[in-house]
């Protein structure tokens, strides 16, 4: 859109352009409003109203039960605690994972050796297995490594199955980056290591922020392992809101298991909203080079 | 498989695993309404006793979730103290060997002389208790909101054909005839009791409890089918995928009048402040007065490591069994006691009733096993009958011969 | 393939090696050990829990013979080409509308992306409600007068796995639209400005010159979109639950209640070796291509 001069039809098809980009976000936008709007209306409006209507009185009664006095089960304490236990388990395994990924994708890159390639083909395979097959092995093994439903075994299980995507993204980065820059540090004497730390990981950034907001995501909104890997006390967030939008006395409070999705929801919508831009930018740089 | 176990033994040595003593582990997925104030009773009870509950509850599908959760509990080595199971996958667990006898306290408080054997019977291993009941829920009942039957002119259905008068009278007044939830397992409650109205008794056992191929193909399934399939047009289309409190709520608040249910639905109903006989009718649904499908909650014992966990199960046996917990814990639920031996006093005229008609058909032999709720066939088996029963009910152009021959296909599963 | 020379010492040429080591056996242990130890159960009698008592092809045998798994391989079938073909078409065309040099660009493409950060239960609860012919935009319609309007495909058999598409596509074209972006951004201004010195339109930019300058990100997208769709699980759970009836199951859900709910131990590996096979149809080939491209790169 070089040209400086604006003709009526160039206008017609901003305007078009506009409505077009307009049309697509409201689609978006919509299960959103109305999980908001349905979040802070009264439970007898919802029944009385429809869906879309604006709320009457805004009352977060409905938050403040979905935090801390729902009822899952026999404990009435809302989602407070398995938010908690979820960022517990996240932090550790999005930071193991993106490290992990980050060495791996660096030596499958910058020091290839007989076989590497075979190994990687390995890895990402991992990408692509269907996680239901894992589940009765893996609850063995963890009995074994006596890490049965502990956070800790959760987290195990995370960077096992995080670490073949992580190590996607850093080698298809890295493999952007030139050899040349390796082979001068090579003669300046710089190890393995040493040229990692120096030359390769100041240049991550843009993939970090990436793989960081990935796995976040990711593991932050696992369902499956986590009804299945944890017990009571260290079930994530995800499970907590399951057992909320399943426990209905006879009235259905669509508007606490509403509010109660979005507080599931809140962290990584906020990671979204405030790192979004980095995100893109990261996969700008290189990381969804084929 | 064996050198890796050996390897990872050795990995895991530095990880100690330590449990909380007398922390009692139990998991259920009572997490509505009535139920929920249920187990919240049992809680209270047992660390009066000096025991640390630790609550394991998962929602969803009738125990869905929570069963996948206790196979991998199981398979990693570490079952929870108690969990929730029921009728032949009792036999299924103790078959896998992970259950432990509780012999030593049902002896001690006689639990054979309380429990009617059709009871104590599923409870048993190879004749030694595994498992506590703590309630009997009869399945076939219809609940119904008396007022909109009065304001339809139309009278409490006894057989199949008053049923179908009645629910034309109110479809007519412009009143929803039925409430229906349609999950699988609702689909085949319904299922049941019509079967049993419909067929008798008899052909109910050869059909679901012997599963026999004949009986399940035959002339009268396809009756049975048919007649099923007849309530379709007394139910709204979006029953799709309704649980089945939220379909009892549309009785309680007058959408509409009836529903097919086991009798878990009267808590709803309590809980909500209605008064039975007055503000909502429970009826054997037709044709079903002299027979009971029964259905009872159970939880089985898990092999323990820890001494001091195996003090805290013989304590919840022992609590479960009480007759102040299976009071208590009954007249929330909206079901009986599994004893036999307390007093009904408490309980209201459905309660009453129902606790008369058990004894009643059981006398007769019409007292027979609800297989929708997992109490005679095995999970694999009810699971594929289960597909055929919700797929004629979804399905408009299947005819009731053709889902006939699917059951008795479906029958064969191993 | 970067030989090594001759001033590589010997810590330095095993040294990387040693440190990938822990990742690779995890995988292999875990990834591989398991895929085998589940290939192992789906030729046993394995019922509850795990078994292993040879039983030869029947759990396959049982597997061909279930009208429900057709039926799920069926949904996938249906879901996987409109899920990929959809989030494909709707991601380019925004992001291509993207790139015009809009106002308020971030807030725009923020917008587009957040649905990626919800989980499936989430986005699955959301859509139910929208899509309930007695509560969402059924009632909204009935509400402003068009009563004739209805949309019951949530509570349809025959179309319960579009309902599944539709809130799949909202989950992840926004997605595939910051891919996209990404790609434009990355392709070299000075062809496209070359090409319009010599007065090619717009479109015929795009199509000649952008798109297939897009090639491995349309190959990424395609490989993400493909292990989304035979993964969907989570969704389908909070959405439909399978149904009405078992008329929006998938291989995964099927997988799961056969295993799971059912004590089919034996016949749930079975289907998820199926799914493994799949799978590997179109991900080895994908492999192959890239490491070959490698060796001659």
């Amino acid at each position: 859109m070089a040209n400086a001069e604006r003709t009526s039809s160039e206008r017609f098809w901003r305007f078009a352009l506009y409505g077009a980009l307009l049309f697509a976000a409201a689609y978006y936008l919509l299960p959103l409003y109305v999980m908001v709007t349905t979040s802070v209306k009264g439970i007898e409006e919802i029944r009385a109203g429809n869906l879309i209507a604006m709320p009457t009185a805004i009352t977060f009664d409905a938050w403040s039960k979905a935090w801390s006095s729902a009822c899952t089960g026999v404990s009435c304490n809302g989602l407070s605690g398995y938010f908690w236990n979820s960022v517990r388990m996240v932090i550790p395994a999005v930071a193991i994972s993106t490290m992990l990924g980050a060495i791996n994708g660096y030596i499958l890159s910058k020091w290839r050796f007989p076989g590497s390639n075979l190994v990687f083909a390995m890895i990402l395979f991992g990408v692509f297995m269907p996680f239901q097959v894992l589940l009765l092995p893996m609850a063995q093994t963890l009995g074994w490594l006596g890490l049965a439903n502990t956070t800790t075994g959760l987290v195990f299980v995370h960077v096992v199955c995080g670490t073949a995507s992580t190590t996607l993204f850093f080698r298809n980065y890295y493999v952007g980056i030139p050899d040349e820059l390796i082979k001068a540090a090579r003669l300046d004497g710089a190890g393995f290591w040493r040229i990692f730390w120096r030359i390769i990981l100041p240049m991550s950034t843009p993939i970090i922020m990436v793989t960081l907001i990935w796995q976040f995501t990711q593991i932050w909104n696992d369902f499956l392992f986590g009804v299945v890997f944890a017990s009571g006390d260290a079930q994530p967030i995800t499970v907590g809101l399951n057992n909320l939008a399943n426990t209905s006395t006879s009235v259905k409070e669509y508007n606490v298991d509403m509010a109660a999705a979005l507080i599931a929801a809140l962290p990584t919508i906020l990671v979204y909203v405030f790192a979004g831009k980095y995100f893109v930018r990261g996969l700008t740089a290189g990381a969804v080079k084929g | 498989m064996r050198n890796l176990k050996l390897g990872l033994m050795a990995a895991s040595m530095g990880l100690a695993f330590s449990v909380h003593a007398a922390e009692v582990e139990v998991l259920h997925y009572w997490t509505s309404g009535g139920e929920a104030k249920a187990a919240a009773e049992l809680k209270k009870m047992m660390e009066a006793k000096g025991n640390k509950w630790k609550d394991f509850a998962v929602a969803g599908g009738g125990g869905e979730n929570a069963m996948t959760a206790l196979k991998t509990r199981v398979v990693s080595g570490n079952p929870p103290a108690a969990a929730q199971i029921k009728g032949p996958s009792i036999q299924e667990w103790g078959d896998e060997g992970v259950l432990t006898s509780i012999d030593g306290v049902a002896k001690k408080e006689g639990w054979d002389k309380v429990l009617p054997p059709v009871v104590s019977n599923v409870m048993k291993y190879k004749g030694q208790y595994v498992a506590a009941p703590v309630n009997v829920h009869r399945v076939n009942w219809l609940w119904i909101n008396p007022e909109l039957l009065k304001k339809a002119n139309a009278k409490v259905p006894n057989t199949w054909d008053e049923f179908f008068v009645t629910a034309a009278a109110l479809q007519k007044a412009g009143i929803q005839p039925l409430a229906y939830g349609g999950q699988p397992w609702q689909d085949s409650t319904v299922f049941e009791s019509v079967a049993l109205g419909v067929g008798g008794v008899d052909f109910y056992k050869k059909a679901f409890v012997q599963l026999d191929p004949a009986t399940m193909s035959g002339p009268t399934m396809i009756k049975v089918l048919e007649t099923y399939k007849k309530l379709k047009p007394f139910t709204d289309k979006n029953a799709s995928g309704r649980e089945w409190n939220l379909a009892t709520s549309m009785v309680i608040n007058g959408k509409a009048a009836m529903q097919f249910m086991g009798d878990w639905a009267k808590g709803e109903f309590l809980a909500a402040g209605k008064v039975p006989g007055k503000d909502f009718l429970c009826v054997a649904a037709p044709g079903t007065a002299n027979a009971y499908t029964f259905n009872i909650d159970s939880f089985a014992f898990f092999k323990l490591k820890d001494k001091d966990a195996v003090k805290g199960q013989m304590d919840l046996a022992s609590t479960l069994m009480s007759p102040e917990f299976q009071e208590v814990f009954n007249l929330n639920k909206g079901s009986i006691p599994a004893r036999t031996d307390l007093s009904m006093a408490k309980f209201d005229e459905c309660g009453k009733k129902s606790a008369e008609d058990f004894k009643a058909t059981s006398a007769k032999g019409s007292l027979v096993p609800s297989w929708a709720h997992g109490m005679a066939m095995h999970s694999s088996t009810q699971g594929a009958v289960y597909d055929v029963v919700t797929q004629f009910w979804n399905d408009d152009k299947m005819s009731a011969k053709d889902a006939a021959s699917k059951l008795a296909a479906a029958a064969k599963t191993k | 393939m970067s030989t090594p020379t001759a001033h590589y010492g010997f810590a330095e040429r095993w040294l990387p090696r040693l440190v990938l080591a822990p990742s690779f056996l995890l995988s292999l242990i875990f990834l591989y050990g398991f895929i085998a130890w589940n290939g192992y159960l789906s030729f046993t009698t394995s019922r509850l829990l795990p078994s292993y008592e040879w039983a030869g092809l029947v759990q396959y045998a049982t597997l061909f013979d279930n009208e429900r798994w057709w039926v799920a391989v069926r949904n996938l079938g249906i879901f996987a080409v409109l899920f990929i073909g959809g989030s494909m078409a709707i991601g380019i065309t925004l992001a291509i509308l993207l790139d015009q040099k809009v106002r308020f660009e971030g807030a725009i493409r923020t917008l587009y992306l957040y649905p990626m950060a919800l989980s499936f239960v989430v986005t699955g609860t959301a859509w139910k409600w929208m899509l309930n012919p007695g509560l969402g935009l059924e009632k909204l319609m009935h509400d402003w007068g068009f009563t004739n309007f209805t949309f019951d495909w949530l509570v349809n058999s025959d179309m319960s796995i579009y309902t599944v598409v539709i809130a799949g596509l909202w989950q992840s074209s926004g997605f595939v639209m910051a891919l996209f972006l990404a790609g434009l951004r990355g392709v070299d201004d000075s062809i496209i400005k070359a090409a319009q010195i010599d007065g090619a339109s717009l479109p015929r930019i795009y199509w000649k010159i952008i798109l297939p300058a897009l090639r491995p990100v349309v190959f990424s997208t395609l490989m993400i979109l493909s292990h989304i769709a035979i993964k969907s699980f989570d969704l389908v759970m909070a959405l439909t639950g399978g149904g009405p009836g078992f008329s929006s199951d998938l291989p995964a859900t099927f997988m799961y209640s056969m295993a799971f709910t059912r004590g089919q131990t034996g016949l749930g590996a079975a289907s998820a070796m199926m799914m493994l096979a799949t799978v590997a149809a179109i991900v080895v080939p994908y492999l192959y291509s890239e490491l070959r491209k490698d060796n001659n790169g």
